[in-house]
């Protein structure tokens, strides 16, 4: 069953056509921003010159930096009074990215997401949980919005308060959930210590998204619920949720290219790479009135699965996410870059260069230790001092990157040295 | 004022011995030692014959080490004489943070060694008490 069929199913010759007109009236868009104004005037870029899709190629990437200094509006191609929501990245509570949209852009973003739901067989007979962050987060509003255009009964429960989560899926006869991979683990949990079996409850499908897993982690959550989850992508700088989405064969995400021109690049040669190679994902957004984003650079490192679904969908698919291309790290669900970490350190005068992220899983919940080592000339010699160290440390982390990490003091020269490339970050999280 | 030394130590077998190994090689004497624990990590406080040159030496090893001003006075090792010191202490509002006390050999007295906020203020209200409050050398060469 198809939300629109003409769109989903389109042959992949007018679907190349449509791409094009897109990218035309994207580029015009861009053209209009202070950002991308000055990116073309500075490399010469005539967007009268581009005459077909290869032509893309000769326009400059986007990345998330670029985002950031264009804050707040740089990037944006319609008068203030057009735009009718704003979402910010997770992550750092200082210069986050900001994405913004106009009624049509809401809109359209609410039928892909309907799209996705749909091509996993949810009609507008289901009732949908949905337990995702709402606020500056594109994950909660962005799955909302889809479920309540399909027609869904939606359940706007947020995230955590488990009880009443579970109390809403026994009253309501949940049938779809949203949920990070992490909260699943641990919801489940909390419904078999109350005595439940959660293979009773109505719960027939889940979509995950948020964070990274494996697809272990994904089995084991099917087989504890009962149920079918499946893969989603997005980004905030795309909208949000609804970027890619499974069908009902589970074999690769569908990414939506009436929306999005894909690309997958060598990282390091930034060179174009053939179907089916793995590569950086990089996505020229083509349907967003308010903020068109040229060849952004995704950093997820993925590969396009180029044979036809038997789903009946033209749209490609993309493989699961294998990892990143730059360092960023999501804990908890919240974007970290050891970058960060390391500026707030350096800046606190009684602890040295040498630190070291350790990340670990306990009880399905991210813990993040910062391991640092004093600085012996700034050793005040008192327990007291050491103790408001550590909490200041906590605290000025704590402000930036949003979670709570375990500070430990440690004696210099603890850590190995760092010989070359110093291993900062150690990841023990099974995911 | 007398110096203690007190150094950084994570709570792991060995770290005595690998600060005791630093101060065998200078032929540094140890008068007093204690520890302040907090879980992970702790203080280990030295009283030395030789503190600065003790310090210098633990530094350069590559320990976080520092030289902390201390106060030491001399009582009588019997029941009651630190009721008796330690009441001039509270009498004057004068707050202990951190001590450890020794008896001397041969002579029938103690020492309390123990960490003010103000030391020189401290010293001034024993030594006005009548109390013998030890110099740096008179300390270290116990």
């Amino acid at each position: 069953m198809y939300w629109n069929k003409d769109i989903e199913a389109i042959d992949r010759k007018s679907l190349e056509q449509l791409q094009f007109r897109k990218l035309k009236t994207a580029l015009e868009s861009a053209r209009r921003t202070s950002y991308y104004k000055k990116i073309f005037d500075d490399s010469n870029i005539d967007i009268d010159r581009i005459t077909s899709l290869d032509h893309l190629r000769d326009l400059p990437f986007t990345s998330k930096l670029d985002l950031r200094y264009s804050y707040p509006d740089g990037m944006v191609s319609v008068p203030r009074s057009d735009i009718v929501r704003m979402h910010a990245s997770s992550g750092t509570t200082g210069k986050s990215t900001v994405i913004f949209y106009t009624q049509k852009d809401i809109s359209d973003w609410a039928d892909l997401v309907a799209r996705c739901m749909m091509a996993t067989g949810t009609t507008r007979d289901d009732v949908f949980q949905n337990m995702m962050g709402y606020g500056l987060f594109t994950g909660g509003l962005g799955l909302h919005y889809g479920a309540e255009r399909l027609g869904c009964m939606v359940i706007p429960s947020s995230t955590g308060n488990s009880l009443k989560q579970i109390q809403l899926i026994q009253d309501f006869q949940t049938s779809v959930i949203h949920i990070t991979p992490s909260y699943a683990l641990h919801l489940v949990e909390v419904i078999l210590e109350h005595g439940i079996d959660p293979h009773d409850l109505s719960i027939r499908k889940a979509y995950l998204g948020a964070e990274p897993y494996s697809e272990g982690v994904k089995e084991k959550i099917q087989q504890q619920w009962g149920l079918e989850a499946y893969n989603s992508y997005g980004m905030s700088e795309m909208n949000g949720p609804g970027v890619a989405f499974e069908c009902i064969h589970k074999n690769g995400m569908h990414l939506w290219e009436d929306f999005y021109i894909m690309e997958i690049i060598d990282p390091d040669t930034e060179e174009a790479l053939p179907d089916g190679e793995e590569g950086e994902l990089v996505l020229t957004h083509v349907n967003r009135e308010a903020m068109p984003i040229i060849r952004y650079r995704t950093r997820d490192l993925t590969r396009i699965i180029p044979e036809p679904c038997p789903c009946g969908r033209t749209h490609r698919r993309i493989s699961r996410i294998k990892g990143r291309t730059d360092d960023m790290l999501i804990v908890g669900g919240v974007n970290v870059f050891p970058s960060q970490i390391e500026t707030v350190l350096m800046k606190i005068p009684e602890v040295g260069n040498n630190y070291q992220i350790v990340l670990d899983r306990k009880n399905n919940l991210d813990r993040m230790h910062i391991k640092v080592e004093l600085y012996s000339k700034m050793f005040h010699g008192d327990l007291k001092g050491l103790k408001s160290l550590s909490a200041k440390i906590t605290e000025e982390l704590r402000a930036l990157i949003t979670i709570n990490p375990l500070v430990e003091l440690l004696e210099p020269g603890s850590l190995p040295p760092s010989t070359g490339k110093a291993v900062r970050v150690i990841d023990n999280r099974e995911i | 004022m007398p110096k203690q030394i007190s150094v950084f130590a994570e709570n792991k077998p060995g770290k005595i011995k690998k600060i005791t190994i630093v101060l065998e090689k200078r032929n540094i004497n140890i008068r007093a030692i204690t520890i302040s624990d907090s879980g992970d990590y702790g203080i280990i406080k030295l009283l030395v014959d030789k503190p600065l040159e003790c310090c210098e030496a633990l530094m350069e090893e590559g320990f976080a080490a520092t030289l902390k001003d201390i106060v030491a006075v001399k009582i009588d090792d019997t029941p009651g004489s630190l009721r008796r010191a330690s009441s001039v202490l509270a009498d004057n509002d004068v707050n202990v943070d951190d001590a450890y006390g020794f008896i001397l050999q041969g002579t029938k007295e103690a020492v309390f060694v123990f960490q003010v906020e103000n030391v020189q203020r401290t010293e001034n209200i024993l030594k006005d008490q009548g109390y013998d409050v030890l110099t740096d050398n008179e300390l270290y060469l116990i």
